[in-house]
């Protein structure tokens, strides 16, 4: 089996430096922490143990496993291939890390998959996830699916609205979908109720979350599993261009594409990183509504404490939480993982702020010339190429962190109410509206 | 505004109390709130502050004063209250959509004419925030990372008011050492939460932490009114009982014949919140005048303080070994001792 040969050899993660930050105490500077109610401190202390000793350690051969059903059920390793009008537009080699071809068509399932497996070693009988655009959701219902945990999603109900067909996804993968009225019915709800049920259920449910936010153990764990992504990526630009890539590019939301895309390349001072966030409509804020009109909590967000971790966050003047906004679900969310403000703070991360108009635009782009359809939270990432391209030096990684197909609907709308430069006319879909 | 520090004069007067701190263990920093558990179970209920207004908020609290609290808990609303369940999250939107703020709620509490001792209970952000906007322009200016005084400013301006104490659900012990130690400074009392799963190492650690009393959790789950009361409280009090701190229970209580069970079982007090709010949300949602919902929250509280003392009544009979039994009254009409 080739491919698991080629995971396993880059999956070595040991000895690098960077993954012992945050390992012991979960501080990543001044960022992290466990700022959970007492009532789930037992459960965090259990997964903090049963982390070290399977992810770390591998004991009972947790970590093989897991690649070799990354390899068999999800279909890793993911290509790293060369776009060729993109390069030639640019005037520099771009690569695509291809985490669309994973399995469920985003890189959500490599932590998906990775805690329900954990949660199965743990002896835990249920699952329970949030999930934004449904991406998570969808992953995590595919991996209790296959690994035969009974599953509950929360979403909100919003997100509900923009994602039928991923609602539609985790039911025919046996999970039960709960809408979240809370609020604005976005990430951030889905987030607190889904912390509620847990709260309730510690004994016999492991919760997934998606992203490399919350209490630690989960920055530092969703991180190693999604390393996959950076580890597959550093390998395969050594062994197809000789060299390490100049720079890696990925959209940001939470940041588990952004920290997997990243991980590898840390400690590789001559690699520079950028997080694209989603600049939304604008980066002003209405203080009045509580409204940030984008989620670009790394760029423009204050430390605080959400969800059990302290990181930069889209506040108001006293501490209470904005409601995020962009044309990405996937990115819609006020905080940030933890390490990745750390990095940002130490000037390793460059945070950028990609507009909705430039991510529609990258969206489009990619589709157009590349004959790929990238889901709307990838887009930005090609939204900051456009911008941004040449800044860069000569060898660009940019991760296609999932596929546009869930997107579709969203797109057109959203494409009609602009004058997007190339795009087709999309009036005849939205003519009843 | 400084001046309406006089008119509450909560805390400061009644807690030199007299009392004869004859069972009182004062492992707190507030007299206050330890003579509140000198006398006989604590009656402490909690309320969300700006629910569904300022003023009609200020009127509830002063009822619940009025039905015999001996300890009042507010809420200062966060916009993701993780720990609560749906009703004080909808109290918690109220509030919010009414332009309840940091400094409104210390406005509120200097305006407030009660005489229990006051606790806040919030979230950390907002605690954590509080005058960190300004440290930030200022360091913004200077183009220097962002600094700020932490929990300070927040502990010093709420003792000021006149709070005696925090309950901080998000804020487990291992983090709250910055929030303890301005506790101390300025003589308030951090309370904990203490939850069925809490046991072992962690349980000795959070009662090195507790100052005033530690708040039994009485079940797993989020706040919410229930009509029975778990095996874990009776099991979770066991498991504390050689600790020397008043032992409040909550997460829910919503009657009298609840409070007097949980203190049979051997609870120094019990917490109300979801019970009294849903009061408060009826009688938004019916459109009932402030006055009718200020006596029905006064009426509640003189029936969850009677439970609780015809609670001790039975505790005393049952193990006689406590000489307290005397000061119980059997008459659920009767406010009892509270002050």
């Amino acid at each position: 089996m080739s491919e698991t040969e080629t995971t396993t050899e880059t999956g070595n993660r040991r000895g690098r430096p960077g993954r012992e930050r945050g390992r012991t105490d979960g501080k990543f500077g001044r960022y992290g922490g466990q700022y959970v109610p007492e009532a789930l401190m037992p459960a965090i202390e259990e997964l903090t143990d049963a982390y070290e000793r399977y992810v770390l350690e591998n004991e009972d051969g947790f970590m093989d496993e897991f690649r070799e059903r990354l390899a068999d059920f999800g279909g890793r390793p993911t290509p790293l291939q060369r776009a060729d009008r993109l390069s030639e537009r640019y005037d520099r080699e771009v690569y695509l890390k291809r985490e669309d071809l994973l399995h469920g068509g985003a890189h959500k399932l490599n932590n998906a998959l990775g805690q329900v497996l954990l949660a199965k070693y743990m002896g835990k009988e249920r699952i329970i996830a949030e999930t934004g655009a449904g991406q998570h959701g969808t992953a995590t219902a595919m991996a209790a699916a296959h690994l035969d945990m009974p599953c509950t999603v929360y979403m909100g109900e919003r997100d509900i609205n923009r994602q039928r067909p991923n609602v539609f996804r985790m039911k025919l993968n046996g999970s039960e979908v709960k809408p979240v009225t809370a609020g604005r019915g976005t990430l951030k709800e889905a987030i607190s109720e889904t912390m509620r049920d847990w709260a309730a259920t510690v004994g016999d449910t492991h919760y997934v979350i998606g992203s490399v936010v919350g209490p630690h153990p989960f920055p530092v764990m969703v991180r190693d599993f999604q390393a996959v992504i950076s580890e597959e990526a550093r390998e395969q630009s050594i062994e197809v261009t000789g060299r390490l890539p100049t720079d890696v590019i990925a959209c940001a939301g939470g940041g588990s594409n952004t920290m997997g895309s990243f991980a590898a390349f840390v400690d590789d001072e001559s690699v520079a990183l950028h997080a694209i966030e989603a600049g939304g409509s604008t980066l002003e804020v209405d203080e009045e509504a509580g409204v940030a009109p984008n989620s670009a909590s790394l760029f423009a967000g204050d430390e605080g404490v959400l969800h059990g971790a302290r990181t930069k966050l889209l506040q108001d003047s006293h501490g209470q939480i904005m409601e995020s906004h962009s044309i990405s679900s996937g990115l819609d969310y006020a905080g940030v993982g933890p390490e990745l403000a750390c990095l940002v703070d130490e000037g390793r991360v460059n945070p950028v702020a990609v507009d909705d108009d430039a991510a529609l635009e990258g969206f489009h782009r990619l589709s157009r010339t590349e004959g790929i359809i990238p889901a709307l939270e990838t887009a930005h990432a090609f939204g900051y190429l456009e911008e941004h391209g040449d800044e860069l030096r000569d060898r660009v990684i940019v991760t296609v962190s999932g596929r546009g197909d869930k997107d579709l609907d969203a797109a057109i709308e959203e494409t009609d109410k602009r004058d997007v430069a190339g795009a087709p006319d999309m009036s005849m879909f939205t003519g009843g509206l | 505004m400084a001046d309406d520090g006089a008119i509450d004069g909560n805390a400061t007067d009644d807690g030199a109390a007299g009392n004869p701190a004859d069972t009182a263990v004062s492992t707190g920093n507030s007299d206050a709130i330890a003579a509140a558990f000198a006398d006989g179970p604590a009656y402490i209920p909690y309320l969300a502050v700006g629910d569904p207004d300022y003023d009609s908020s200020l009127a509830y609290v002063e009822a619940l004063d009025r039905g015999g609290a001996d300890i009042i808990e507010l809420g200062l609303p966060f916009s993701e209250p993780i720990a609560e369940g749906p009703t004080i999250q909808g109290a918690v939107v109220r509030a919010l959509e009414g332009g309840m703020t940091p400094d409104r709620f210390f406005a509120f509490v200097e305006e407030l004419d009660v005489d229990a001792p006051l606790v806040c209970m919030t979230y950390y952000n907002l605690i954590y925030q509080y005058g960190a906007s300004e440290a930030r322009s200022a360091s913004d200016a200077s183009g220097d990372a962002a600094s700020h005084d932490g929990p300070r400013p927040f502990v010093e301006r709420a003792a000021a008011v006149g709070i005696e104490g925090f309950v901080v659900p998000d804020l487990p012990a291992e983090e709250a050492d910055p929030l303890r130690e301005a506790c101390d400074e300025f003589g308030l009392d951090l309370v904990f939460i203490v939850a069925p799963t809490t046991a072992g190492e962690r349980l000795e650690r959070i009662m090195e932490h507790v100052s005033g009393y530690v708040y039994v959790q009485a079940r797993l789950g989020t706040t919410g009114a229930k009509s029975d009361v778990s095996d874990q409280t009776t099991e979770s009090l066991a498991r504390i009982r050689e600790y020397d701190v008043p032992k409040a229970v909550g997460f829910g209580i919503s009657a009298g014949e609840h409070a007097e069970r949980i203190v049979a079982a051997g609870a120094d007090g019990v917490i109300v919140g979801s019970a009294l709010v849903d009061i408060v949300a009826a009688g938004h949602e019916e459109g009932r005048s402030v006055e009718e919902v200020a006596d029905e929250l006064e009426a509640l509280s003189r029936e969850l303080k009677a439970g609780a003392e015809r609670g001790l009544s039975a505790r005393d009979a049952g193990d006689d070994d406590d000489g307290e039994g005397a000061e119980a009254d059997p008459d659920p009409a009767s406010p009892g001792d509270a002050r």
